[in-house]
């Protein structure tokens, strides 16, 4: 397992996020985090890259504890967090965000690696020196995806990638996260509202609930269970 | 004819200043939305720092770095002492905090220095140079302080533009917890970004010093005119700054010459107040409205 989430408790105040939620994410799988709205879906992924911190409980990431790591901290041990709204710096040009991605290469490696995410993502390609602000939803989403992927990480977060995406833009980005994985064994930690595609692409589905985990299964298993679906996932 | 010639050139030359001075509040406001009024006051008393340079040694090529140095420590300095405890609070609380922080910085110079005007020498001659017969308003000290900030704005231009630390700057500047994530210490941006505002402003100062008097309330003046510049230009564009202030040094300089004295500072206030009732985000305002 490549990052492993242990009995965590996170609260703001009084009102407590996350429930002692274990979950854990092997290199090379899609996990879906499943639930409404308010089950601390996005909570989880802040408190494992450290903008939250937890109350109790543990983070592991390849066998280093980084519960208390902070956030900056975060990228060089091999965990990248795309933010729900997609997290493109509109003020700066494509290019620029995808340098940002790359700090940690040496000189011309990072070139090398942001020529490598321009042959991923030709769309971004042909606008690298536009302000992000020009492009569209899906065009950010890639954007972030690679710049996250720049750092060369060993697990990805990724919060609601589909919000506000077409569905055809969303079966694209999905499909895209998917060869990744395939192809490098990334470990994707996915969190969606949008349960029905996302356990399209996942291997594991992990299903909260008011901060708690209420069911882990296989992805094909959970799209299955009718009463779970209702309960939970309103499809 | 002479006269709108030499006007012009106190314009532009007061205009770059002032410029330098904008740009100054502007970058801590890009990075961390706050105006700094303590920024004039920094920039006094680090003049003055520059000043007993120059009297113990003579010399302004120590005077200058001793200025420029000082006003980068006292910078970082006030952020990471002053600024940061309250810059997640709301927004009045740093407001009166640099407030404070001016009232502070002019008392404690009125104490150590006195309250009282002291000479500055300037590094080069302050008289006109000669075309032909006719001597005009552009001395060799005037030419020096123009290159002086247009050197600084290059370098700074430099900077933001083609450096990864100007980069996770601008990052720090525009999206914190994105920079963050990406593994920027945004900490450390910000306090650099105080740091070479600060630079900036004692640079600012020291050229208005130059072949002038300093006294605990010399930039008061400065200060006002650099605000309304920034505002003018945008409060968060470097270009909105430079432009801002040569525009508003022009602007007074003709009220000055052509209308009288006393109207200078009135007409700073009535650009003030065209600019926010005509467009209150400034001429070159470059923040985005974020879309969710």
């Amino acid at each position: 397992m490549v990052l492993e989430v242990d009995t965590l408790v996170t609260a703001y105040g009084p009102v407590t996020a996350l429930d002692r939620v274990t979950l854990s994410v092997p290199a090379g799988k899609v996990t879906a985090v499943l639930g409404a709205n308010g089950a601390g879906k996005t909570t989880l992924l802040r408190t494992v890259s450290g903008l939250v911190r937890s109350r109790s409980g543990t983070v592991v990431l390849d066998g280093h504890d980084i519960t208390r790591v902070r956030v900056e901290e975060m990228v060089r041990r091999g965990l990248a967090h795309v933010p729900e709204g997609r997290g493109v710096i509109a003020e700066l040009t494509v290019e620029e965000n995808l340098r940002l991605g790359g700090l940690f290469l040496k000189g011309a490696d990072a070139d090398e690696h942001i020529e490598e995410i321009y042959r991923q993502f030709p769309p971004l390609d042909s606008r690298r020196k536009l302000s992000a602000h020009t492009l569209s939803g899906g065009e950010r989403q890639m954007l972030v995806v690679g710049r996250a992927l720049l750092a060369r990480p060993k697990v990805l977060l990724l919060d609601e990638p589909s919000l506000g995406l077409a569905p055809l833009v969303v079966n694209a980005i999905f499909s895209l996260v998917r060869r990744l994985v395939d192809s490098t064994g990334l470990a994707v930690l996915l969190v969606e509202q949008n349960a029905k595609s996302a356990l399209r692409i996942a291997d594991t589905g992990v299903v909260l609930n008011l901060g708690k985990v209420v069911a882990v299964d296989d992805a094909k298993v959970l799209a299955a269970d009718e009463s779970l679906r209702r309960a939970y996932l309103g499809f | 004819m002479q006269q709108f010639l030499n006007i012009t050139l106190n314009g532009l030359t007061v205009g770059f200043i002032y410029a330098a001075f904008a740009l100054c509040l502007v970058l801590i406001f890009r990075a961390t939305r706050i105006i700094n009024f303590g920024q004039g006051a920094q920039a006094m008393f680090t003049t003055y720092i520059a000043l007993e340079v120059l009297q113990r040694t003579g010399s302004y090529w120590l005077a200058l770095p001793a200025a420029l140095v000082s006003g980068f420590l006292l910078g970082a300095l006030v952020e990471r002492v002053i600024v940061r405890p309250v810059v997640n609070g709301p927004e009045i609380n740093a407001v009166i905090v640099t407030l404070g922080l001016f009232v502070g910085l002019v008392a404690l110079a009125s104490i150590i220095f006195g309250n009282t005007f002291e000479g500055f020498a300037a590094p080069f001659s302050v008289r006109g140079l000669k075309i032909g017969d006719a001597t005009i308003n552009l001395t060799p000290n005037n030419i020096f302080n123009i290159s002086a900030v247009l050197v600084a704005m290059g370098a700074l231009l430099v900077l933001f533009r083609f450096t990864s630390l100007g980069l996770q700057m601008r990052a720090s500047a525009f999206g914190q917890e994105v920079a963050r994530l990406l593994g920027v210490r945004v900490g450390r941006m910000l306090t650099l970004g105080w740091a070479l505002a600060g630079m900036f402003g004692s640079l600012a100062g020291i050229l208005i010093a130059g072949g002038g008097f300093i006294s605990p309330g010399f930039m008061d003046g400065v200060v006002v005119f650099g605000f309304v510049a920034a505002v003018l230009g945008g409060l968060d564009s470097f270009v909105g700054a430079v432009v801002g202030g040569l525009v508003l040094g022009l602007t007074t300089n003709y009220v000055q010459g052509y209308i009288g004295q006393e109207l200078q500072t009135l007409s700073a206030l009535a650009i003030l107040m065209t600019v926010l009732l005509v467009k209150p985000s400034g001429l070159f305002s470059s923040s985005v409205a974020r879309k969710v």
